[in-house]
């Protein structure tokens, strides 16, 4: 006992050295750092001061550095616009629009599945039903722009060619009619999505004590009663959190899906175009670089509010949920 | 004593398990809820019947009637054009294969070696480092300066590093590894081993790592996949085209059928083959030869998704 409290009043002084002491007896921890320190200052700590290219009119000078240093500042310029054009408005409408629909969907569907396929009697046929649902998550989004395909292909698609024949109503464009897409998009992220979101539920509620539902019953509580005054107010912080995380990121949208399942088609821009697509197709098509570059930066720092006002909130329901 | 304390636990479970049975949805509800996931679980598969069928379908057959669940006339052909002919798909295949095993080790190694030292408790600048990691999900840079940077800064652009190290470090995976290591290996052990005169890498090769093999898996699992289904890195950066991985050849091949062909050196100069190439069943069969390995190796997909999601909603 007398020499452990020795140990610490020795130890103490020591942890306090500072950052070279630190170094020099903790060198291995150090060298394991690196790689991943290089990999996060290459890949997201650089571009973060490339920000600046939103705010000069970027040409090319030799290399990337003198790039940036060399070319002219035009201040707010490429900012005002960007938001001159009609495109910011409506890919901003989109994006959030379309995040709104799935934050929703992607609370309640989920939630009402994984009550129900916990209730279900025979518990192989569930574990069935969530594998099968689950398999859309491990698929790519250009097979996923496949399987889009052979339904909605115009010329021989599932849809023309057997379903609308046979009920015999004209062939629809599906690719050059806007007024389908927002629920075709819709569908095609519940369809993936939904699996994943329903085992997150379903491994929580299967963490729920048992006894609260014994003794529920004991007092006469009906099945709906349970669910209503269990399940669903012990699911609660969870569905707070993930809903909360999801509207901090209601400024980006999921490239994939609004860029591969509607093939890029420009008819449908006006519903599928959103900030991500746009700022990938300005800096592919047109060579406005800095403006490009301007829509970018204009998604990272509102994104940057949103996570933080969200996250702040978690914060105050669960510290542990927290994101930082 | 001890006799009658079992047959009274045993009463009571029985007793308890008989409650549970009571306990359940009306037949009829139980009814209605088979039925509707029946019906997700066929929304959920039917797509994937579709493409496979179609990939099974004879060519013509395809070009008269369009794709359908029941055609009239099967063939392999598409698959056999796969096989013998198609350089442009095995070549994709194989960068595929060749980029997710590297990235997949090289990344499991990143990612594994930053998450350790984070994990111990004794180590002063975890927080920094922590910080340091969570601060890139948060904000970044935006998709022009990050492409500068791997087009002018660091010049990888068409080559195979670019699809490897954009994804090495990933800190949601290193968040849920760093859990790991906390709850699985004690402080205690890492000490005593110290005692013994083992050296930090030693420890963590030897003794850490070892311990920690449902991690590695779960984590290697969501980097195989994320390697494998990647068609971003390859949309952005590679423009040649024996660089195409399998999902960046299947989103060209659906862009333009002929693609399959103008690739393919020994059919290029004959327009007679061109004709007889069964391309719509063909790139159906791309498609499902893509998703083939994670169909085979989908219940451990399954099994350590589901781990590691549990993990990652507990926050160490």
């Amino acid at each position: 006992m007398q020499s452990k409290q020795g140990n610490t009043t020795i130890i103490k002084p020591s942890v306090n050295k500072g950052f070279f002491y630190e170094l020099k007896k903790n060198w291995p921890l150090f060298v394991m750092l690196i790689p991943g320190v290089a990999i996060l200052i290459i890949n997201n700590y650089i571009p973060m001061f490339g920000i600046v290219i939103a705010f000069k009119r970027y040409r090319f000078h030799g290399n990337f550095i003198n790039s940036i240093i060399q070319s002219e500042w035009v201040g707010f310029r490429n900012f005002e616009f960007f938001f001159k054009t009609p495109y910011a408005y409506q890919i901003t409408r989109n994006t959030i629009l379309y995040n709104m629909a799935f934050i929703f969907l992607g609370l309640v569907v989920p939630v009402a599945f994984a009550i129900m396929l916990n209730e279900i009697t025979n518990k192989r046929t569930a574990k069935v039903y969530q594998s099968v649902m689950f398999l859309p998550y491990f698929l790519s989004w250009i097979v996923v722009s496949y399987l889009a395909y052979s339904f909605f292909s115009i010329e021989s698609g599932f849809l023309n060619r057997s379903f609308l024949a046979s009920l015999g109503i004209e062939p629809v464009k599906w690719y050059f009619e806007p007024k389908y897409w927002p629920f075709i998009i819709t569908f095609f992220q519940l369809w993936k999505y939904t699996g994943y979101n329903t085992v997150v539920y379903l491994a929580a509620i299967s963490g729920i004590d048992t006894e609260y539902y014994e003794a529920a019953e004991i007092d006469g509580a009906t099945k709906w009663q349970q669910i209503r005054h269990i399940t669903i107010p012990l699911l609660r912080s969870l569905m707070i959190i993930m809903t909360l995380l999801a509207v901090g990121r209601i400024f980006n949208a999921d490239f994939g899906l609004f860029y591969h399942v509607p093939r890029n088609s420009g008819q449908l821009y006006p519903v599928t175009d959103v900030i991500d697509t746009y700022v990938y197709r300005a800096l592919r098509n047109t060579n406005n670089i800095s403006m490009a570059a301007a829509a970018g930066t204009y998604q990272a720092i509102v994104g940057c509010i949103t996570v933080f006002t969200a996250n702040f909130i978690v914060r105050k329901i669960d510290k542990d949920k927290a994101l930082f | 004593m001890n006799g009658t304390v079992e047959i009274e636990k045993t009463g009571i479970l029985k007793m308890l398990k008989s409650r549970r049975l009571g306990n359940k949805v009306s037949p009829t509800g139980n009814i209605l809820i088979n039925l509707l996931f029946i019906i997700c679980s066929i929304i959920c598969i039917a797509p994937i019947i579709l493409i496979t069928v179609i990939s099974f379908t004879d060519e013509k057959e395809l070009l008269v009637n369009g794709y359908s669940f029941f055609p009239e006339k099967y063939s392999v052909k598409a698959y056999d054009y796969v096989i013998t002919a198609g350089d442009t798909i095995w070549r994709a295949y194989g960068v595929s294969i060749l980029v997710t095993i590297l990235g997949t080790i090289l990344s499991l190694m990143v990612i594994c070696l930053y998450a350790y030292p984070l994990s111990r408790q004794s180590f002063k600048y975890k927080n920094f480092f922590s910080f340091f990691a969570y601060f890139t999900m948060i904000f970044g840079g935006g998709l022009v300066p990050w492409y500068m940077v791997y087009t002018q800064l660091i010049p990888i652009k068409n080559t195979l590093w670019i699809m490897i190290v954009p994804y090495l470090m990933n800190a949601w995976y290193m968040m849920i590894m760093r859990t790991f290591f906390k709850t699985t290996v004690h402080e205690s052990i890492i000490e005593s081993a110290k005692i013994d005169g083992a050296g930090e890498f030693r420890i963590f090769f030897v003794i850490v790592l070892p311990l920690c093999k449902a991690g590695l898996a779960t984590i290697g699992l969501f980097c195989t996949l994320g390697y494998w289904n990647d068609w971003w890195l390859p949309l952005v950066f590679i423009t040649e085209h024996k660089l195409y991985n399998i999902q960046y050849l299947m989103y060209q091949t659906l862009n333009s059928i002929q693609y399959l062909a103008s690739g393919s050196a020994q059919f290029s100069e004959s327009s007679k083959v061109l004709a007889d190439l069964p391309s719509e069943s063909a790139r159906m069969a791309i498609a499902v030869i893509s998703i083939g390995p994670i169909i085979f190796a989908y219940p451990f997909f399954q099994k350590y998704f589901v781990k590691g999601l549990t993990i990652g909603a507990v926050k160490g």
